[in-house]
């Protein structure tokens, strides 16, 4: 080996331990450099969360007349005609009366937090069984239409990447962050002071094997 | 081999030496047809003074090797199977099936048996047509081949993952009377893989990375928002599971394992994971997996799994059929570390004694316990309680609706109360 060939070699060597500590100083982690660049271009054609600030909201517009046939179409029949809900599909009509007493209902009128997630979620996985399929019009079109049947919004209001993130919903502040364990229970031993007496007995063994 | 070449060698020559004859013929054709009657026949002759009976099967060899290329259980473990309950939701494509809990042993939920959750069915991925994508809150956005990811270290860990939805029925009072239904929203496996952080690295955090979102590849492109923290502790991009790849219905090739976390945010089919500064507040983390509180409020990000016990034996599939000594056994788990102790009561949670843990107990997965009990004919009440080490205590139903009420639905940890009748049955019961 000439002592040029040394000299690239070792200065090979010594860039490398230099990139291998300073990776290792930004970061807990070392880097092996798997992986490829993933581009703008293929970013754009997976990227299609929306935030709750309206972030990835696209252009387009529609207003709930321009959902209407749309929604009888391709939303009635699991949803119901007015968003009632079939059979044990989600109802999508309710108010904030629903969340409380016996028999409560989660709807989108009355517990949903963000209209965006409205919009997300009709553009990532509705309509069931044919999913993406929807333009970004078709989506606010939609969101429109099921909003305005929660008397959220105008028949005729138009919603877009500007006025949907503006839409406040009515159960936008019944929503707290869970912050560690809520229940706090101790471990009695002996002669505890609980009721032992039988209140509820299971009605049945209701299950089918998976396949039959 | 040589000692099976020779072994092999014996029983041809044996099988050439013995000249078999019609009447040879007839017993081999009739021992094979009769093989059925084989297990009832050596029943019959154990019950008494009797010989016991050389069965078919010890006269005869069964399939050779290879017979099937990929084992399946016995045919008479037909009924350790995952079951559903039709009427519970809409669609099969958006439902649950639950783990026989009651028919497994130890600590490994069997691949084909984890319980499955979707929410538009299961997808059928190509692995050579799926990347996982990473972007965002980072400097180098980009994708990895499952090729790509197998380069890096691997780690295998046990955990268990609990949909945050098991036991949601019976917080309303006892509903159905199965361990499979009241608590088969529950599995724990080996999952391999390779560390997100070593992920987050290669990509490079921006200083204003606090959330992730994880999507995944199927036609509900399923998406659940988790802290940075989490991603830079345990979370694993898993492709292995029990020492193979993922089974699809468990996300193949590729989920996100938050260890200890609800199982809706162990996202399947992963496809993508995007870094921000907030919550992207998707459907599965507003409008479902929120617990609704009496108040009318909800507790939102509720991801801890927290800690939780049954006993799985007796149960009402497994009723008492002896009297006198009885091993009690159950599982118990905790979304915040290691189950510490478990404590078996018989009369309804008046008294309780510690039970013994049966190793190994792993963080963050399933650790079954065992306790002695001398069971004469006596109606009972078992429970079972876990502490784990954070000296968090396993709540009571009183406890747990205090707080909670009957709506919250989700993260019901509650003690489990069966009662032991006096004909051994047992059954789901709640107190008051």
């Amino acid at each position: 080996m000439s002592s040029w060939d040394k000299l690239v070699v070792h200065g090979l060597l010594l860039a490398g331990a230099m990139a291998w500590t300073g990776v290792l100083a930004a970061g807990e982690s070392p880097r092996y450099g798997f992986g490829s660049a993933l581009s703008e271009t293929e970013i754009s054609s997976w990227d299609i969360d929306v935030g709750p600030d309206g972030a990835g909201l696209p252009p387009g517009s529609g207003t709930a007349a321009q959902g209407e046939a749309l929604y009888l179409a391709q939303c009635a029949a699991c949803h119901g005609e007015f968003g009632e809900g079939v059979g044990r599909y989600p109802a999508l009509l309710g108010t904030r009366a629903s969340l409380v007493g016996e028999r409560t209902r989660k709807t989108v009128g009355g517990y949903w937090p963000y209209a965006t997630t409205l919009w997300d979620y009709i553009n990532r996985a509705m309509p069931f069984g044919n999913a993406q399929s929807l333009s970004p019009d078709q989506v606010y079109a939609l969101t429109a239409y099921v909003l305005a049947l929660n008397e959220i919004v105008a028949e005729d209001a138009v919603l877009d990447a500007h006025t949907l993130p503006a839409v406040r919903m009515p159960n936008r502040d019944c929503f707290v962050v869970a912050k560690g364990p809520d229940i706090k229970a101790a471990a009695c031993m002996h002669d505890c002071a609980v009721p032992v007496k039988v209140v509820g007995r299971a009605a049945r063994l209701d299950g089918a094997t998976v396949g039959e | 081999m040589a000692v099976f070449c020779a072994h092999g060698s014996l029983v041809m020559s044996k099988l050439s030496d013995s000249k078999p004859n019609r009447r040879g013929r007839r017993r081999f054709l009739r021992a094979s047809l009769l093989g059925s009657l084989g297990a009832a026949l050596t029943g019959k002759s154990m019950a008494g003074d009797q010989p016991l009976e050389v069965p078919s099967w010890t006269r005869h060899p069964g399939p050779g090797v290879g017979n099937t290329p990929y084992g399946v259980p016995s045919p008479f473990e037909k009924n350790v199977v995952r079951r559903i309950l039709p009427w519970m939701s809409a669609s099969r494509e958006s439902s649950v099936s639950f783990t026989p809990l009651q028919d497994l042993h130890g600590i490994i939920t069997p691949s084909g048996l984890h319980f499955e959750r979707h929410h538009a069915g299961v997808p059928a991925i190509d692995p050579a047509a799926h990347v996982l994508a990473i972007h965002g809150m980072v400097e180098r956005p980009l994708k990895f081949t499952l090729e790509d990811l197998q380069r890096f270290p691997a780690v295998s860990r046990v955990h268990f993952i609990e949909c945050a939805g098991n036991g949601a029925l019976e917080q309303h009072g006892a509903q159905l009377n199965g361990l499979q239904f009241t608590h088969g929203m529950l599995s724990c496996s080996e999952w391999t893989g390779v560390p997100l952080k070593l992920l987050l690295a290669e990509a490079g955090l921006r200083p204003t990375a606090k959330w992730l979102l994880a999507e995944g590849a199927d036609a509900a492109a399923m998406a659940r928002s988790f802290p940075v923290d989490k991603a830079l502790d345990d979370a694993l991009i898993a492709y292995g599971q029990n020492g193979e790849m993922l089974r699809p219905e468990q996300g193949y090739p590729l989920r996100l394992v938050l260890p200890g976390w609800e199982g809706v945010a162990n996202v399947k089919w992963l496809r993508r994971i995007e870094v921000g500064d907030r919550p992207w507040e998707m459907r599965e983390e507003t409008a479902t997996y929120t617990d609704l509180l009496p108040s009318g409020k909800a507790r939102q990000f509720t991801f801890v799994q927290e800690a939780k016990s049954v006993i799985t034996s007796p149960c009402p599939e497994k009723p008492l059929r002896h009297k006198g000594p009885v091993i009690v056994t159950g599982l118990a788990w905790s979304g915040e570390g290691r189950v510490k102790r478990v404590d078996v009561s018989f009369d309804g949670g008046r008294n309780w004694q510690p039970a013994k843990l049966k190793g190994p107990i792993l963080s963050k997965a399933l650790t079954r316990f065992e306790i002695p009990w001398e069971w004469h004919g006596q109606e009972a009440l078992l429970q079972s309680r876990t502490i784990d080490e954070t000296g968090y205590v396993q709540p009571s139903y009183q406890q747990l609706r205090a707080l909670r009420g009957t709506n919250s639905m989700y993260h019901n940890n509650a003690i489990q109360t069966w009662q032991v009748r006096a004909n051994g049955e047992v059954d789901n019961v709640q107190l008051g």
